[in-house]
């Protein structure tokens, strides 16, 4: 029976040796681990400075004057492209985009990925590839005939138009995700279950579906961080009061004023940062699961 | 009464023909084996009865009503996959059930249906699991159960034994016998293995690149095999080959044609050498059941028996029985032993060959004379 503790995964025997060898990887993940620390313990410092401070001890310091006002002025008192309610009605203008969009690119991937592995058709595979070309596609290519369909639709500068276009852009990768899960679900079982008299939809809601979670939290967080965080078609398609939280973010750096209100784009930028993060840090361990794991074990 | 008739059927994936002009009729309550190797077409032709593959051209009849465009779910039939296909996320109850929650069968008639099978297959106590929670017998059941809580006028069964370990394989065989002796539902069977397929048919079908090779009962299978290729697939360890030639010497002769320049005479029945005649190159067959050890007392009953004398090249002893090769001229042929009578290395031993149990081939076409 091998002792635990003397388990030895460098191959490097002998006490000495392998203290060393475990200084040198402590060392190296503490400088990797500071690495992305430090920008966003700044960020997070400088929510709370004064104005006076950051022209005394610069940019990159430790507070010397310590406030909340700066959160409560980003949120709702800052005067941001002509408005001066904060950042809150944009941030809701992003919820009311990516809520949607999530759910709605989520559904529909879901059934694509259902049909593209287990209702193959002639030329489904042809589909499946061209629909995958959308994940390479860079953003700047499809401004102008957005901008056309968006004019076409009336839906130029509002929410829905956003919501549309995120459905469509994300549809690729959730259409990927879904089918590359789906493929790993025997056949076996919708055979079974087409013998056991379950249509196409019954399959799905009640087979397919219930083995779904993995991947649909993967999606659902790929999806609302990617577009949370979208600021092309935001900044582009959007503009005034119906821009989502990343076009007003740099409205509120870009808003002309003489001086720069560090305290309050810090704290802006933090709130505008936290809704991917919190999904992330519930959703996870699922994703990492979710990406790793097959279909069935 | 026929429960499935299949007329000159025939599939192909794109320019492949995987299944060649296929007629087979079966009647209710037969257990019916489809076995071959694998690549036979079995299992496409398991997969077109069932509906789950589409017919290229021909015809199949499930009792009356051809059912060629007639989907699964309508076709009255029942499967059993190779891999179980359990649905992984339902409980065993729910399971068995799906498929009457699909046809809107009342609560009531699922619940006592539920029980029946339950009861029948002892599966009480594993009706709230989940199948990753069983072992590999006890999915095997529950797959079982949800084939048989529907009464359906076909069971179709894919390799069900294939993924389980050797011993559990034949308890589980010997479950389905039983399980067949009470229910006489008409099944069809189909298994790459050649024990399960004498063991559990009442006839069997041999399959081999996409064409029926024989339908026939078990003991007819082995004792009569149509061809070369069914003679070679049932049993284990395999027939020999010999080539010979027909001629008459006072009683009727087979000679062994190249052993080792010396000619053996062996006798043959005469009504074989009437249907084959006289002069006629053949392949002989023989079962290694009955090329043993020479011994007088046993074989005198024994009407048409050979010797051969071969020099002993392997000994396979397997417990109940001794494997052995012998060399006959440039062939090595596989003789069986009792364990006591087996010979050693090295012995040339004098064989008795029952030839009223030999079979004969044609050199050509490969067919039984």
């Amino acid at each position: 029976m091998p002792d635990v503790a003397a388990y030895d995964p460098l191959g490097v025997a002998g006490t000495w040796r392998r203290r060393r060898a475990k200084l040198v990887v402590y060392v190296l993940l503490g400088l990797f681990a500071l690495y992305y620390v430090v920008p966003l313990a700044i960020v997070v410092l400088n929510s709370f400075r004064s104005l006076p401070d950051f022209s005394r001890n610069g940019l990159i310091s430790l507070p010397h004057s310590f406030s909340l006002e700066y959160w409560s002025l980003a949120w709702n008192k800052f005067c941001v492209g002509g408005t001066c309610k904060g950042i809150e009605p944009f941030f809701f203008n992003s919820v009311a985009m990516v809520v949607p969009a999530t759910i709605i690119s989520t559904a529909i991937g879901s059934l694509n990925g259902y049909v593209l592995s287990k209702w193959r058709f002639t030329g489904s595979e042809i589909l499946f590839g061209l629909m995958t070309l959308g994940v390479f596609m860079p953003g700047q290519m499809v401004l102008l005939p957005w901008a056309r369909v968006l004019g076409l639709l009336g839906l130029a500068n509002s929410t829905s138009g956003l919501v549309l276009i995120h459905c469509v852009q994300g549809l690729s990768f959730t259409t990927l995700f879904f089918r590359n899960y789906y493929v790993n679900i025997p056949d076996d079982l919708i055979k079974a279950a087409r013998i056991d008299g379950a249509g196409f939809w019954r399959i799905f809601r009640k087979i397919v579906l219930p083995l779904s979670p993995p991947i649909l939290i993967v999606t659902v967080i790929w999806q609302f961080t990617n577009i949370w965080n979208e600021f092309l078609f935001a900044v582009i398609f959007s503009s005034g009061t119906n821009q989502p939280i990343t076009a007003a973010l740099v409205a509120l750096s870009a808003g002309g004023m003489a001086v720069h209100q560090y305290g309050i784009e810090s704290a802006a930028v933090l709130m505008a940062a936290l809704p991917p993060l919190l999904v992330y840090l519930f959703g996870g361990r699922y994703f990492l699961r979710g990406l790793t794991q097959g279909a069935i074990k | 009464m026929a429960s499935l008739t299949i007329r000159n059927l025939n599939k192909s994936f794109g320019s492949t023909a995987v299944l060649k002009g296929i007629d087979l009729e079966v009647k209710t309550g037969e257990f019916v084996v489809l076995v071959g190797p694998s690549g036979c077409g079995k299992s496409t032709l398991l997969a077109m009865i069932a509906g789950l593959e589409s017919v290229s051209s021909g015809e199949i009849r499930i009792g009356e009503r051809v059912v060629n465009g007639v989907p699964p779910k309508d076709r009255d039939i029942a499967m059993v996959f190779q891999s179980y296909a359990l649905y992984p996320t339902m409980t065993v109850r729910a399971n068995i059930t799906f498929g009457m929650e699909s046809r809107g069968v009342p609560k009531r008639a699922q619940a006592e249906a539920l029980a029946r099978v339950a009861g029948l297959l002892q599966i009480d106590s594993l009706l709230g699991r989940k199948p990753s929670q069983l072992s590999g017998g006890q999915r095997q059941r529950v797959a079982m159960g949800r084939a048989l809580v529907r009464d359906p006028a076909l069971f179709l069964f894919d390799e069900p034994l294939s993924n389980l370990d050797a011993k559990l394989r034949v308890e589980m065989r010997t479950e389905i016998k039983k399980l067949y002796q009470r229910l006489n539902k008409t099944t069809i069977y189909v298994t790459h293995d050649q024990v399960e397929a004498m063991t559990l048919a009442s006839r069997i079908a041999v399959m081999h690149q996409g064409r029926l090779q024989q339908f026939a009962e078990p003991r007819t299978v082995y004792d009569r095999p149509a061809n070369m290729f069914v003679a070679g697939f049932m049993g284990s360890p395999p027939m020999n080959f010999l080539p010979a030639q027909i001629a008459v010497s006072g009683p009727a002769a087979v000679v062994i044609a190249e052993s080792e320049g010396q000619a053996m005479r062996l006798p043959l029945p005469d009504k074989v050498v009437a249907s084959a005649g006289e002069g006629r190159r053949v392949i002989l067959g023989i079962r290694p059941e009955n090329l043993t050890r020479y011994d007088r007392r046993r074989t005198e009953e024994k009407p048409y028996l050979g010797t051969i004398q071969a020099p002993v090249e392997v000994v396979e002893p397997t417990g109940a029985e001794t494997i052995t090769i012998v060399r006959i001229g440039s062939r090595e042929v596989i003789a069986l032993f009792e364990p006591d009578a087996a010979p050693a290395v090295g012995e040339t031993v004098t064989l008795a060959v029952d030839m009223a149990k030999v079979c004969l081939f044609d050199p050509e076409t490969e067919m039984l004379i």
